[in-house]
């Protein structure tokens, strides 16, 4: 299916030229890197909105914007982040990655591949358009009633997501056959990439989850437009039931956001640390206990939402149990750095990063799970300093661990180190200095989601503002670098890093059809290190 | 781009793959309509008993028994078609385009007989509201189903598909019956319970 070598019209696969990768491509690689342009593009107008939002949080009393633009800055903000940076930033790293990795030549179904990208370019118009009709503000979370009385971005807002949500479903459907079906001779489950593992819980996930938000973003825009009064108190609808639904979906979501990052965490440390990874079997079965885990969680975001007392219980049971598996993940990383030669590469170094920002952010995660805590810290800026340390802390630093590590494959070119080093430290650095002060804030009492606040929260504010500042500026050195070393980079070579999956053994970039003849797998990726004694 | 011609590519399951990725898409509608059913289901805890009695079951039950019988003729395409019978998978292909086209139009009459004679709507009570909401939903799956149907029509006129290849008509056998499955489900909820 996917061996036309030029395709005709419309259609093609490959990227040879520049106009290749503007139009409707089969090629996974190409859509890979659509994918990845595509989230940055998002990932920058994200950030500006979160500059506004903290230029508004400067000082106290309201500088900028007012209340309901302010509103509109954090919906869109925190939708874009998620629903278009860093979700499509891990489809499209993995995209380019996971079929090379499992010797496929492409990914199972390459037309529904191009389809779930361009699915992308109409949804985020549509979140765009919302802010022209006075957009969505009742937060990414879009709790009713709020979420039906305001104005028609909130409409367009949920249609925006309906297309979001095909897109993901479809690239899962996409990614559970290609792991399952599409794996070269002798790639057996346990030899397989452990992003591949990572990607078969998200997909999972995904495909369990995607569909509960669609229903309940179906019933919200109906509640709009037709006046079924799901959600509607006044009429004796039940607006607890969109929390129910949408955090099915949404905490699951979270886990999306994070488990790619696991993989590429995975692929990253062992390449640098010269040891084979420790546990490849714990880290790619805890990848599918968090995935089933995370569905039985949701309802410790609704601990003050007037639920049962006694339900409460079992949900922070099960959220505290997330911890196990993914403890599990952070020692056995740790593991494999023990005793082995780190190389600081900037990718290892992000890794490095990764591994720290994350613990901090799962550990807030734990005590958010608790119910007394979680009742004195709701909608404070704890739970904003929390997310942000799993999903920028996290997420963000794997991604670029990731760019750093894949880049030279990609591109055939490397990244210039020591522009590397200074984007990372500027990230590192920037991202403390925003977010750690605005756990104190929180502690304190400082509500989310608020144009203005108590003079008594000035200090970690003004911080967090400077802060923000320092990482804004972090991303120029890299698009910088991204865009230069295109051209001005060093040649990779093959295989740069020394590593030892299949994507390696191509050049780089890789040819149009990946394998000339499909590899034979003997053993897992990750035998560094000679005298190891290996299991696979 | 053309179809894929080849019928024994070699995939690691063994399993065909728009078959596996077919029953994983099957996975998310179950998800999609449970999440739809429970809505449903709130809705109607919270309205007053009996509120479905607005409802016509026999002419439902009639319609019900028109969409299993699709169900049918599809399962007959299918193997006529494993029998390289060109003739009859047209005929049963047919039958399943006619039969879910009845389906759709005889809910279409419900629907309008609800709205405008009893004044039933999807505004106008919870139960309303989720009642239009999930039978709504199935509606606009079968309506897919049958743009699905006749495409495939088109292509058993062309003679696309063969005793050894006929993947795609077993792949919207799959879909089909899984709508009918989701409507048996929604008639015993909604009608008969």
């Amino acid at each position: 299916m996917a061996d036309t070598t030029t395709g005709h019209g419309f259609i093609r696969h490959g990227g040879r030229k520049l106009s290749d990768y503007l139009v409707f491509n089969t090629d996974h690689k190409v859509i890979g890197i659509q994918y990845i342009v595509m989230s940055f593009v998002f990932f920058v107008f994200g950030g500006i909105l979160a500059e506004v939002i903290r230029a508004e949080l400067a000082a106290p009393g309201v500088q900028l914007v007012g209340g309901s633009q302010y509103n509109q800055l954090f919906t869109i903000h925190g939708t874009v982040m998620i629903f278009l940076w860093i979700i499509p930033a891990f489809t499209g790293l993995a995209n380019y990655v996971v079929p090379l990795g499992l010797g496929a030549h492409d990914m199972a179904f390459p037309r529904l591949n191009a389809f779930s990208l361009w699915l992308l370019p109409p949804g985020a118009l549509l979140l765009l358009l919302s802010f022209v009709v006075g957009g969505a503000e009742s937060g990414w979370t879009a709790y009713p009633p709020l979420s039906i009385q305001t104005s028609a971005g909130q409409t367009i807002w949920a249609i925006s997501l309906q297309f979001v949500g095909f897109s993901t479903i479809f690239s899962a459907v996409n990614f559970l056959v290609t792991i399952f079906n599409m794996r070269a001779p002798g790639m057996t489950l346990t030899r397989m990439p452990l992003l591949a593992w990572a990607m078969v819980a998200t997909s999972i996930i995904q495909i369990l989850g995607t569909p509960v938000l669609s229903a309940a973003l179906a019933m919200l825009t109906l509640n709009r437009v037709l006046g079924t009064n799901f959600f509607a108190p006044g009429a004796g609808g039940d607006p607890l039931m969109w929390q129910n639904l949408f955090w099915f979906y949404s905490h699951p979501a979270v886990y999306i956001m994070i488990l790619p990052g696991f993989g590429v965490i995975s692929e990253v440390l062992p390449v640098f640390a010269r040891k084979p990874i420790f546990g490849y079997k714990l880290i790619g079965f805890s990848s599918l206990a968090i995935a089933i885990v995370g569905f039985l969680v949701w309802a410790h975001h609704m601990f003050t939402s007037g639920m049962d007392p006694l339900l409460r219980i079992p949900f922070m049971v099960t959220s505290m149990i997330v911890a196990a598996p993914t403890g599990v993940k952070v020692f056995s990383w740790l593991a494999t750095i023990f005793g082995g030669k780190l190389r600081f590469t900037v990718a290892s170094t992000f890794a490095l990063a990764f591994i720290s920002m994350f613990v901090i952010g799962g550990l807030s995660g734990v005590f958010l799970a608790s119910v007394p805590i979680d009742i004195h810290v709701q909608d404070t800026y704890f739970v904003v300093a929390h997310l942000h340390y799993v999903l920028f802390g996290g997420s963000v630093m794997a991604i670029f661990a990731g760019l750093y590590f894949w880049y030279p494959k990609i591109t055939g070119r490397l990244l210039d180190e020591r522009l590397g080093q200074l984007h990372f430290w500027m990230t590192f650095l920037g991202f403390n200095i925003t977010f750690m002060p605005l756990h104190l804030a929180g502690l304190d009492g400082m509500p989310r989601r608020v144009a203005d606040y108590d003079p008594a929260f000035f200090l970690p504010n003004l911080i967090a503002t400077l802060g923000s500042l320092l990482l804004a500026a972090a991303a120029l050195p890299f698009l910088f670098n991204a865009v230069r070393s295109l051209f001005r980079g060093k040649m990779a070579g093959p295989n740069p890093w020394r590593a030892l999956s299949l994507e390696w053994t191509l050049s780089s970039p890789p040819p149009v059809h990946n394998f000339p003849t499909p590899p034979t797998v003997e053993h897992d990726p990750y035998g560094y290190g000679e005298s190891v004694v290996r299991s696979a | 781009m053309s179809q894929p011609t080849t019928t024994h590519k070699y995939t690691t399951t063994g399993l065909d793959s728009r078959k596996l990725g077919m029953w994983i898409f099957l996975a998310t509608e179950v998800m999609l309509f449970s999440s739809l059913i429970s809505g449903f289901l709130q809705m109607q805890a919270r309205s007053p008993a009996g509120a479905n009695h607005v409802l016509n079951i026999p002419l439902t039950a009639v319609n019900t028994f028109i969409l299993i019988c699709s169900s049918l003729t599809v399962v007959m395409a299918l193997s006529a078609i494993q029998d390289g019978d060109q003739k009859k998978l047209r005929t049963f292909l047919l039958a399943t385009l006619a039969l879910g086209a009845t389906f759709l139009g005889i809910q279409i009459i419900e629907y309008r007989h609800l709205i405008v004679g009893e004044g039933f709507t999807p505004a106008g009570s919870l139960f309303g509201a989720g009642f239009f909401t999930v039978t709504g939903f199935h509606g606009f799956h079968v309506f897919i189903g049958l743009i699905w149907c006749a495409w495939l029509i088109l292509q058993a006129v062309a003679g696309r598909f063969t005793a050894a290849e006929h993947m795609r008509v077993e792949i919207f056998g799959l879909y089909w019956h899984f709508v009918d499955v989701v409507w048996i489900i929604l008639f015993t909820l909604i009608y008969l319970l």
